[in-house]
């Protein structure tokens, strides 16, 4: 093998393992800066992946297992929100269960039933598919990662220039200002949980029917930990998490390829440098403020 | 005494809140019916073995009973933060760190005797310990979230173990055989670094453990309730601004209290390396998730050092007849199922009974004060 042959190899592999992070982190993305630390982003992806591959099976369609997937995220975003900004259950300990529950439930139902393996088709576009090292790794991939061009313009507008982004943000950073000019802040966090919701369960659908076409037990593996570790590293901008997830989406190629290519080095640290990394970027961010004021912090009228 | 009548006196939305808890148990119990039902099995052959292999004989007591010790000191350590209001999310991490420490102590220090055991015990606290404590100091000098920093060292808690487990000059076995090949888990602490069991298979046995768990939650439901540190505790997780005017020193309790919460979880974790729950060696899974389990024995307790031993009593409950649930052919993951909608179903309903209150008492926002209005027409806002 040759060089350019092994650069490629790992490029387009990190790619592949990036494109469910930057979907998901979108989501996450909106769903922080409206003030909620959703910790049930892994049980979004996971139960999406699930349900997108039961829907596949089903129908033999890969598309509609996508859309099976984005739909059963939104509502574990419903669920989510309606239990911790309605009943103002703590977000973390609904997060917590929700995600043993999507855990337990997905890992009982695919150990007792069996699924036919089908893929969303590749799109390869033709001319920029042959530039060498890049071409393959970026234009030639499932289509759904396509997707991705519209979803993150759509985030970036959705918060930074539309009028409903700047009222989510002001719930995100004083909740108490937001409610007397007249914003209904948990509405506001219930609606940024549903995108939030929407786009994990596109990311969890697309990990499971368009890149590996079946699902296993535990197939997300923590990765909705990494979307929060990548939110957090982005220091709440949305362009630095997408970089984030590159980042994660490529160490993790990294670790995978490292064998093969004869080169030993810790895989266990490349699997912890995710969260070491944001560990360190929150050490560093703190200073600087980046972090939404009220996050995490729940919200009810009348006590301050 | 009639304080006392009057202390446990239930209020109508008391019976509120627990004709709706029954309702949700029952609802949560059918859901695992039909998802049983649905999956081709039978609800009544799976209940029937998830009752055999936790409660209905001395061996089911056995198992539920070593699982009881780890859950109820994770549980305990969460309800301590949580009076100081920190919310510490990592005692999945703490677990593994405690153990790691635990395992360390038993396979590193030459100690001959019961003295080793004890060495076992208090790495393992500390080990937790101070992995909390790095979170908590992340949060004085830093600032940082306490929730994030606490998840984020779980996994790195979790690589660390791997790491320990697979290096050689670390804690990896040392390889037998002719084969040479050394597994990823550290060689089994000795003997006398484990935690004595009393009473023999076939009649009920009980581990140490057990003892050390419950003496762990009495004495901290003692503390909690009846001394100052419990007090200023509370004073802390109630209002920190008025805690500090009243000259409790905020940041170091509330520090102090994440770092023996973690310290709890460690102990739990030695707990786990030392006592028959697993072979007595640290290995990747050591924590068999009694860390995610323990916050939520402590949050269906409502912090309540003392309430948490029977929620604990109830998760091992699960935990042990899951294991047993395998050999009727029905995956023992719908233990971690039902575990969920129950939490679901405890949890809920008191604080849907509160939103109903509160809507219906609703304070009305205080309403502008129209006296001081120009031209306004007196006595309106009387």
């Amino acid at each position: 093998m040759s060089f350019t042959e092994d650069t490629a190899t790992i490029l387009s592999s990190g790619v592949r393992l990036t494109v469910p992070l930057a979907m998901a982190a979108c989501g996450e993305y909106l769903a922080e800066r409206a003030g909620t630390l959703n910790i049930s982003v892994e049980a979004m992806m996971l139960s999406s992946a699930f349900a997108s591959v039961a829907t596949a099976s089903a129908t033999g369609s890969a598309s509609l297992g996508l859309l099976a997937g984005a739909v059963v995220g939104l509502l574990i975003g419903f669920i989510h929100g309606n239990l911790s900004h309605r009943l103002q259950i703590n977000t973390f300990v609904v997060g917590l269960v929700l995600n043993a529950l999507a855990l337990g439930l997905t890992s009982y139902l695919i150990t007792t039933s069996t699924f036919a393996t089908h893929q969303v088709p590749q799109l390869s576009i033709p001319g920029l598919r042959s530039i060498p090292i890049i071409g393959a790794p970026l234009f030639q991939e499932r289509w759904s990662t396509y997707l991705l061009l519209v979803i993150i313009p759509l985030t970036w507008w959705l918060v930074g220039r539309s009028r409903w982004g700047l009222e989510l943000r002001a719930c995100g950073e004083n909740p108490q200002s937001a409610d007397i000019s007249g914003i209904k802040v948990n509405v506001r966090r219930r609606q940024a949980l549903l995108w939030c919701g929407l786009l994990a369960g596109l990311g969890g659908a697309h990990l499971a029917v368009a890149e590996v076409g079946s699902f296993n037990q535990n197939m997300t593996a923590g990765r909705g930990y990494i979307v929060i570790a990548a939110v957090i590293f982005g220091g709440w901008r949305l362009g630095r998490t997408m970089i984030g997830c590159l980042l994660f989406g490529l160490s993790d190629a990294m670790r995978l390829a490292l064998p093969a290519l004869g080169i030993t080095l810790n895989s266990q640290f490349l699997i912890a440098a995710p969260y070491l990394l944001a560990l360190l970027a929150m050490l560093a961010f703190t200073t600087q403020h980046r972090e939404p004021r009220a996050l995490a912090q729940p919200f009810e009228r009348g006590s301050t | 005494m009639n304080d006392l009548l009057r202390r446990y006196q239930v209020t109508p939305a008391g019976w509120l809140t627990l004709l709706f808890t029954l309702i949700s148990i029952v609802i949560a119990c059918a859901l695992s019916a039909v998802l049983i039902a649905t999956t081709g099995f039978s609800p009544v052959d799976a209940a029937k073995a998830m009752y055999d292999g936790s409660v209905s004989g001395a061996s089911g007591w056995t198992t539920t009973l070593l699982y009881v010790a780890p859950l109820l000191l994770v549980a305990v350590g969460s309800c301590v933060c949580v009076r100081a209001g920190i919310f510490n999310i990592g005692q999945e991490g703490q677990v593994l760190i405690g153990a790691l420490g635990g395992a360390y102590a038993g396979l590193r220090l030459a100690i001959h005797g019961p003295f080793l055991l004890i060495c076992v015990l208090v790495f393992g606290a500390v080990g937790g310990g101070i992995w909390a404590g790095l979170s908590s100091l992340m949060l004085r000098f830093r600032g940082v979230n306490v929730v994030v920093s606490t998840l984020l060292m779980t996994f790195l808690a979790q690589q660390i173990v791997a790491y320990a487990v697979n290096t050689s000059w670390f804690l990896q076995e040392t390889p037998e055989g002719s084969s040479g090949i050394a597994g990823s888990e550290s060689n089994p602490i000795p003997v006398n670094g484990r935690l004595r069991t009393f009473g023999q298979y076939p009649d009920l046995s009980v581990n140490f453990g057990l003892f050390l768990a419950l003496a762990a939650a009495l004495v901290i439901a003692f503390l909690l309730a009846r001394t100052r540190w419990g007090f200023r505790l509370k004073l802390i997780g109630l209002n920190p601004v008025t805690a500090r005017h009243a000259g409790v020193r905020v940041a170091a309790l509330g520090g102090m209290s994440l770092a023996i919460s973690g310290a709890f979880a460690g102990l739990a974790g030695a707990v786990l390396v030392a006592s028959p729950i697993g072979s007595n060696r640290l290995q990747p899974g050591t924590s068999i998730n009694v860390g995610w389990d323990g916050l939520l024995v402590a949050l269906i307790a409502r912090n309540r050092p003392g309430l948490c031993v029977p929620a604990a009593v109830l998760f091992a409950i699960l935990r042990a007849g899951g294991d047993y649930l395998a050999a009727t052919g029905v995956p023992s993951y719908l233990a971690d199922v039902v575990k969920a909608l129950l939490v679901l179903a405890l949890v809920a309903p008191s604080v849907l009974v509160a939103a109903i209150r509160s809507r219906r008492h609703a304070v009305p926002t205080a309403p502008t004060p129209l006296t001081t209005a120009v031209g306004a027409p007196q006595g309106v806002a009387a």
